[in-house]
């Protein structure tokens, strides 16, 4: 591996390292914590974190929808699930399975063997820098250019999945 | 900024939220493990973006974004259904459809 410091920007590397430190970390509390809505707002922090991870490179359109989706919509989303479902308030015992511990050798070999392909695939190749923000206007052709097709499919899978949910979550 | 980084990142990510979707009971968590799933894969395919000096991995990880919100919608609609019938959402109890 290549040392930080060897003709890359030095100050990238580290606001990458500090906000991958404090994604895991978060990422680690939602599946471990005993308190469901803490684990919702451990998931804000993970959330947050991937958004900045996108600013560091580059995508900024991005950024803001994951902003607005994830951390604005689908948060709202699972604590009303949480609510509903009536989760005790404070910590909770029984949120795993009597299974769990098969999930951690289970993960770290996932992650070896994911590791060991990056690593052997990525050998030490640097990045360019980016050259500035993507154009959202890029975005915008290629959507609805070469990716129409698959943004009309999206449409009425979104149509579809907001129907279903009404359906399905009705009191008849 | 090396690509190992990001993509190792990812990999992080995606190997914690498998832990969540196997080690979890409530189907709530499980839902919410899945969507650090989705977050690394989304992760990927903006470093495999900056890699190739390329716009189609933003397009792929909007694309990504749509229909995560579309799956919590329906996956937290199907939870409230079962809380409903059965007063509880553990997984491990749900045993109607065993054959």
């Amino acid at each position: 591996m290549m040392l930080a410091a060897d003709g890359i920007n030095v100050a990238q590397n580290i606001g990458f390292g500090i906000i991958a430190a404090v994604m895991i970390f978060s990422a680690l509390c939602v599946v471990s914590t005993k308190n469901v809505v803490h684990a919702a707002l451990w998931l804000v922090m993970v959330l947050a974190g991937v958004a900045a991870q996108y600013i560091l490179a580059a995508a900024e359109f991005v950024a803001v929808s994951q902003v607005m989706v994830y951390i604005g919509a689908v948060m709202v989303l699972f604590l009303f699930g949480i609510m509903l479902t009536r989760a005790q308030i404070g910590s909770e015992e029984g949120l795993n399975n009597s299974t769990w511990a098969l999930g951690i050798p289970v993960g770290v070999v996932l992650f070896g063997l994911l590791a060991w392909v990056v690593l052997d695939f990525t050998d030490d190749n640097v990045i360019a820098e980016p050259a500035g923000p993507a154009p959202t206007q890029a975005i915008a052709d290629q959507v609805l250019s070469p990716y129409l097709i698959p943004f009309f499919g999206m449409t009425f899978v979104l149509l579809a999945a907001a129907v279903g949910a009404i359906v399905l979550a009705r009191k008849d | 900024m090396l690509q190992a980084n990001f993509l190792l990142l990812a990999a992080v990510l995606f190997c914690i939220g498998v832990y969540g979707v196997i080690a979890r009971r409530n189907a709530v968590m499980v839902l919410m493990s899945i969507e650090l799933i989705l977050n690394s894969v989304n992760l990927n395919f903006i470093a495999f973006a900056l890699m190739n000096q390329n716009i189609d991995g933003h397009v792929f990880a909007l694309f990504v974004i749509a229909i995560a919100a579309a799956e919590v919608g329906v996956g937290l609609a199907m939870v409230l259904l079962i809380y409903r019938n059965r007063k509880s959402i553990a997984l491990d109890e749900l045993s109607e459809m065993k054959g």
